[in-house]
């Protein structure tokens, strides 16, 4: 097994279904762990072909589902076992898109940025300089389509997430929850702290890839007034609170 | 192949919606399956007509559904028994069938199972999108419009149409829904951090399925299983895994689950025991039962063959 990858059990082959494996390479979320993830799935692909059904890469492991009729199930096991043995991390500092998400950081559409200057102990301006400052990279996407989990946050802006979650949480909301963050991309029920909202069109079935994030992209927050993000098309309708 | 023939939506039931084989690729992207909650059934319906594997087939789910024959065709009929009539006369549940051009083709509620398929020559037609028809209503993609849009009064569904020869699976190789369902579970995942109690209980205790089941899941209700694993990292989830959140009763996760979650798992249910796990309706019995990866690899690939490998 692969040596510079190898610690306690892992990586492993966990049997997903009868025709799935989950491959789990580490037990715990770090950024590094992404370049081994894309190197991964690239290398499925190579390896399976056609036989390749489909892959859901996350923070730790990659689930490979493929076609047990196209390849026999002990050849499939196999290829993933010498997959494994001489896996190399791409590298990390080209892993991924960059990406840049224009946020209006504002009570009226992220009512929890009071909750967390409360929380943090920071100014309004600390904790949106706070989200700003660093890149994040995209862990896994789920939850909904275009759904992408980025991490990981500062310390100081880890809150858990809503007690109860809201039935309705607007496009474009921006959100934050323990060390990760994220923005949803369709309305949907949503238990995340907002922060701010963006306008970008975060899933989109008519561009070229449908997410405009995938996994191992490197996100950046930048935060813009509401002219500007009026000026892009977004959405300024408040929350709906008890929503 | 242009559209020849249709069929009108005279009153939508609950649910119907049209299905292939799923939307496949694009589930790293966070979007679900998709497809048939009852592939055996689906793939009868299509077998019926002499359908490729992955023809788009309508999933009728409990019934109360009218449809009108615009043009004389053939169709077929597979899985539960929704009290199916075709001009009033009772319809044979796993048969082909021919409609007259201004039938009535009606869908009571069910007397067995709980989903039916409605196939077509040739298969229904709608545009792909993301590389399939099947409709997920929780992400506007897919069926007959599209969108994942319910079924209303007025749709029209089309297909190529033409005339079949009568096919009827024989009445021995029906499954019988009214049954307690015996369902074969892959055991795997967090299964060994489970309590040793719950174990048991788990594949040796009756469970009942609880009504707040769909297409992403089915809960059962039983004895409350413990583990020693708590929220774990999520990662990608296979179609039937059983995943047991802090309450300690059981979901398993059919087509439209999501594609990544949390819980700690016993392993997955096999793809005809989805299947069959998609007939059963709510209060219904069901049992786990632990199969071996290799036999249960087997039952599958021969499930395969015989209705890819035409």
């Amino acid at each position: 097994m692969n040596e510079a990858l190898r610690a306690g059990d892992l990586p492993c082959l966990e049997v997903a279904g009868v025709d799935t494996w989950l491959v789990r390479l580490f037990a715990t979320i770090d950024d590094a762990n992404m370049a081994w993830i894309t190197a991964l799935m690239r290398r499925c692909e190579q390896v399976f072909g056609d036989t390749l059904i489909d892959l859901v890469p996350s923070y730790t492991s990659v689930l490979v589902h493929y076609d047990p009729l196209a390849l026999r199930p002990d050849e499939a096991r196999a290829r993933l076992a010498s997959l494994l043995a001489d896996l190399a991390p791409d590298d990390t500092a080209a892993v991924g898109e960059v990406k840049e998400l224009h946020v209006w950081y504002d009570e009226s559409v992220g009512p929890e940025l009071i909750r967390l200057q409360e929380h943090s102990g920071l100014s309004r301006q600390a904790v949106i300089e706070a989200h700003c400052e660093r890149e994040y990279r995209v862990f896994a996407l789920g939850f909904s389509p275009g759904f992408a989990f980025m991490g990981s946050l500062p310390e100081a802006l880890a809150l858990p997430r809503l007690e109860t979650p809201r039935k309705r949480v607007p496009a474009g909301s921006v959100a934050v929850a323990n060390r990760q963050t994220a923005a949803y991309p369709r309305v949907s029920p949503g238990g995340w702290n907002l922060i701010g909202r963006t306008g970008e069109r975060l899933f989109d079935r008519r561009r070229e890839g449908f997410s405009l994030l995938r996994v191992g992209d490197r996100v950046r927050f930048v935060a813009i007034d509401r002219a500007h993000f009026e000026g892009l098309g977004g959405d300024i309708a408040p929350v709906e609170e008890r929503s | 192949m242009s559209a020849v023939a249709q069929l009108r939506v005279e009153r939508a039931g609950p649910l119907a919606s049209l299905q292939d084989a799923g939307r496949f690729g694009v589930r790293r992207l966070g979007l679900t399956q998709g497809g048939p909650v009852d592939i055996h059934a689906w793939a009868w319906a299509n077998r019926l007509l002499g359908n490729a594997w992955g023809a788009a087939a309508l999933e009728i789910t409990f019934g109360g559904l009218s449809l009108i024959a615009e043009a004389t065709t053939s169709l077929a009929l597979a899985g539960a028994d929704l009290g199916a009539t075709l001009d009033d006369v009772a319809l044979d549940p796993w048969s082909s069938f021919t409609v007259e051009a201004g039938q009535r083709l009606k869908f009571a509620s069910p007397s067995s199972g709980l989903r039916a398929y409605l196939a077509a020559p040739g298969g229904f037609i709608a545009e792909p999108v993301l590389g399939s028809v099947a409709s997920v209503s929780r992400e506007d993609l897919g069926g007959h419009d599209g969108q994942g849009g319910k079924l209303r009064s007025g749709d029209v569904l089309s297909f190529t149409g033409g005339l079949r020869n009568a096919d009827t699976l024989p009445v021995e190789s029906r499954p019988d829904y009214s049954q307690p369902a015996s369902l074969a579970l892959v055991p795997g995942a967090q299964i060994a951090d489970f309590e040793g109690a719950s174990l048991f209980a788990a594949f040796h205790r009756a469970w009942r399925v609880d009504e707040r089941s769909d297409r992403m899941g089915v809960r059962l209700k039983g004895p409350t299983l413990r583990c020693r694993t708590g929220n774990m990292i999520s990662e990608g989830i296979g179609l039937g895994a059983v995943q047991v959140p802090p309450d300690g009763q059981p979901i398993a996760l059919l087509n439209d689950r999501q594609t990544i979650g949390g819980y700690p798992r016993l392993g997955a249910l096999t793809p005809l025991a989805c299947a069959r796990l998609a007939q059963c309706p709510p209060g219904h019995e069901v049992r786990l039962q632990a199969q071996a990866l290799t036999p249960a690899q087997a039952a599958y690939r021969s499930f395969l063959r015989y209705f890819r490998d035409l």
